[in-house]
């Protein structure tokens, strides 16, 4: 007998229902805190000049670094960073207790640098459930894009696995 | 600060089906704590032992982001400045502790020409000293052309 799905119609209500946006700031300490944690020894990432000497206009943002949102402790998540209500995952609502980070997944429209303010809206892209080893998961994919100006330049997926 | 010997910038005529790359690193907890405050994910299990060991896990782990962040400074290091990445996707299938060996590691799977863009296309994942993959994806970078 096949059991009843771990998806419910008011969860596949909140796909692609799209975020408030939130402002994530790029900044010439952010970027060199970043490239220092990834263990970069490339000076691309640290001395402006030898960045603009390579062709780029400013440090540009190691892969991944998509800037940091503006930390406001009355709205702001205190373990995560991000505005609080703006994680798509959080949306999804399930009795399932415990939690994994899924995957991660990055596209590049072009690249992000020093000085770039960025808006980000995100959503739920998508749903599903599965059998796994570790019991019935419900597999949740958020998808954030950024934007500079209106154009966007980058999208990042994240899978989070409820079970 | 200038870099010792700069590497040659890589164009998509070098690059050959099956040529295979790879970046050595062992995260330590110092640098989990320098990720957390670079990334702002200041969850515990990734520098809190006895929080780590209360949620059910052996210890400390490496942030997922982390390593995709890592995959991506291995996909950097390779292209060189007028080399982009287009995408990188991974899933985190098993943890990386700190103070052991992960080794990043990629394989070109293809090249190809689309939309003006000589792309190349890899196969990217992370390796433990037990030769798991722990973190198994793929990539795209795009590269520059002699032609």
């Amino acid at each position: 007998m096949a059991e009843e799905s771990l998806i419910t119609d008011e969860m596949r209500a909140v796909i692609g229902v799209e975020s408030e946006p939130w402002t994530l700031e790029v900044d010439k300490t952010s970027i060199r805190m970043f490239a220092r944690a990834v263990g970069y020894t490339d000076p691309v990432f640290y001395d402006e000049a030898f960045a603009r000497s390579k062709g780029f206009r400013a440090l540009p943002a190691p892969p991944h670094y998509l800037g940091t949102p503006v930390f406001n402790p009355a709205t702001s998540d205190p373990t995560f960073g991000g505005p609080r209500g703006t994680n798509p995952a959080a949306r999804v609502r399930h009795n399932l207790k415990r939690v994994l980070n899924g995957g991660t997944d990055i596209e590049y429209f072009d690249t992000v640098y020093a000085g770039d303010v960025l808006t980000a809206t995100s959503k739920v892209a998508d749903i599903s459930e599965r059998q796994g080893s570790i019991g019935r998961m419900l597999i949740t994919v958020s998808e954030t894009t950024y934007r500079r100006d209106g154009q966007v330049v980058a999208i990042a997926r994240g899978t989070i696995i409820n079970y | 600060m200038t870099a010792a010997t700069e590497p040659q910038q890589l164009y998509f005529e070098d690059v050959q089906e099956g040529q295979q790359i790879e970046l050595r690193v062992t995260p330590t907890t110092q640098q989990l704590v320098q990720w957390a405050a670079a990334s702002g994910d200041f969850y515990q299990i990734h520098y809190d032992k006895d929080f780590a060991i209360s949620t059910g896990l052996p210890g400390v782990i490496v942030h997922g982001a982390l390593k995709h962040a890592l995959l991506g400074r291995m996909l950097w290091e390779w292209i060189r400045y007028a080399g982009r990445i287009k995408r990188w996707a991974v899933s985190y299938r098993g943890m990386d502790v700190p103070g052991q060996e992960m080794i990043c590691r990629g394989r070109v799977t293809g090249k190809r020409v689309q939309d003006g863009q000589y792309l190349v296309d890899l196969e990217i994942w992370t390796e433990n000293p037990q030769g798991q993959r722990t973190t198994p994806g793929t990539a795209t970078v795009i590269l520059p052309s002699r032609g």
